[in-house]
């Protein structure tokens, strides 16, 4: 994942901005990430080198904590967030199936953000639609009894064409 | 400090009073599985779950590399309930080891196959689902290979790498997920890891080894 110059400024401004407002404890760790992400979206690994530096620890143990809890995300959010969910419910109806689904077609893993910064991908716990299980929440908005057809139908409604010879299960589309 | 006396397996052995217990019996020549400790350190994360003794008068087993030997205290390092714990954090640890002793530079000097013949564990996953990690292997660095798919999270060469050499290492990500790595997930070669080598010391499997000469 490659940050613009214009991204890596605004973050170490950013973070910059809220080591001010903390000491330099080791404590603060956790509640100074959420502000970077809350700011950001994201915590990129600039943000955490200036961490680390404040607190007096090696870069490594913030990458280690960021990594440890899936509340901090490492890279910038898609324009379209999609997350999956594996929830026991969506596990049981196949939700890995789906997630299988969304990785090959947009050729990305979970946790990563296409290219052209349209879609990213996450799995998410229980989003509380059981019963419209699997599900996938995209941009708040849900999608239940998500199936590989569905996948495609989601993303042809973004304006993303499955171009022919490519409608094969599951196969990656030809994204840059 | 004061010297107490304690029996381990019948033996009557002399060590200073809050020294831990499995550093105590390895120094007499008795061994207890381990993977995790280190010696020195004063808060062990005891977190490979090998060194499991029954003490008399515990409700249960304890893990060696924690307990302070005290005067009069009677160990035994093998039990029933004691081999069975043992056998089963084993197991645990071989479900998503990369298993291949042929091909491990590791072969013959490796922990996991000394734990193996002393416990007389096979070195085989029979009970559980083996779920191999298939991470790729780290050949980057000019002196280290690093094979994540052999590592035991045992710690060991995050601490020494903090203590001796460039503290590069660390911990990542969670449960199946975790693993040892650098900041940024970056190849050891690019890391700022010096080649000092001390993790291939202290590895007791073939995940951190040196490149031969
Ligand atoms: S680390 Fe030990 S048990 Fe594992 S493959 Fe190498 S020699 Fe065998
Ligand atoms: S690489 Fe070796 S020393 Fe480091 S945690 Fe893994 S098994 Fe332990
Ligand atoms: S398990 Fe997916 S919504 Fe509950
Ligand atoms: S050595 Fe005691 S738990 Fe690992």
């Amino acid at each position: 994942m490659h940050l613009t110059e214009e991204e890596k400024k605004v973050a170490l401004e950013q973070t910059g901005n809220i080591l001010e407002s903390y000491s330099r404890e080791r404590g603060n760790l956790i509640p100074i990430l959420q502000q970077v992400q809350e700011k950001l979206g994201y915590v990129p690994l600039v943000a955490m080198e200036e961490v680390a530096r404040h607190l007096g620890m090696p870069p490594v143990d913030v990458y280690s904590v960021a990594t440890f809890y899936n509340q901090f995300r490492l890279i910038p959010p898609g324009k379209h967030q999609i997350k999956v969910c594996m929830g026991t419910a969506c596990h049981m109806k196949g939700g890995n199936i789906i997630l299988d689904c969304w990785k090959r077609r947009l050729s990305i893993d979970v946790n990563q953000v296409t290219p052209d910064r349209e879609f990213s991908l996450e799995r998410v716990a229980c989003v509380g639609c059981c019963t419209m299980a699997p599900v996938t929440v995209i941009d708040e908005e849900v999608h239940g009894r998500v199936t590989p057809t569905r996948v495609d139908g989601l993303l042809f409604s973004f304006g993303v064409k499955i171009p022919k010879g490519q409608q094969k299960e599951g196969e990656a589309i030809g994204r840059e | 400090m004061k010297t107490v006396t304690l029996t381990i397996d019948g033996r009557a052995v002399q060590a200073r009073e809050g020294e831990k217990l499995l550093r105590v019996a390895l120094e007499n020549g008795i061994y207890i599985p381990n993977l995790c400790a280190i010696p020195g350190v004063k808060h062990p994360a005891a977190a490979c779950r090998l060194c499991f003794v029954e003490i008399e008068g515990y409700p249960r087993p304890v893990t060696a590399c924690t307990e302070p030997v005290v005067e009069g205290m009677v160990v035994s390092t093998r039990s029933p309930r004691v081999d069975r714990l043992v056998s089963t954090a084993f197991e645990l640890l071989l479900s998503n080891h990369r298993l291949d002793c042929a091909t491990c530079p590791r072969n013959r000097s490796c922990e996991l196959q000394r734990i193996a013949r002393e416990r007389r564990f096979p070195l085989r996953v029979k009970r559980l689902r083996k779920l191999e990690r298939n991470l790729p292997l780290d050949d980057s660095s000019p002196v280290l290979r690093y094979d994540p798919n052999r590592c035991v999270l045992c710690g060991r060469c995050v601490w020494v790498c903090r203590e001796k050499g460039t503290g590069v290492l660390g911990f990542a990500g969670r449960g199946f997920e975790r693993k040892v790595t650098t900041f940024g997930d970056v190849p050891l070669g690019q890391s700022g890891c010096n080649g000092c080598g001390e993790c291939t010391r202290v590895c007791p499997v073939g995940a951190l080894t040196g490149k031969e000469v």
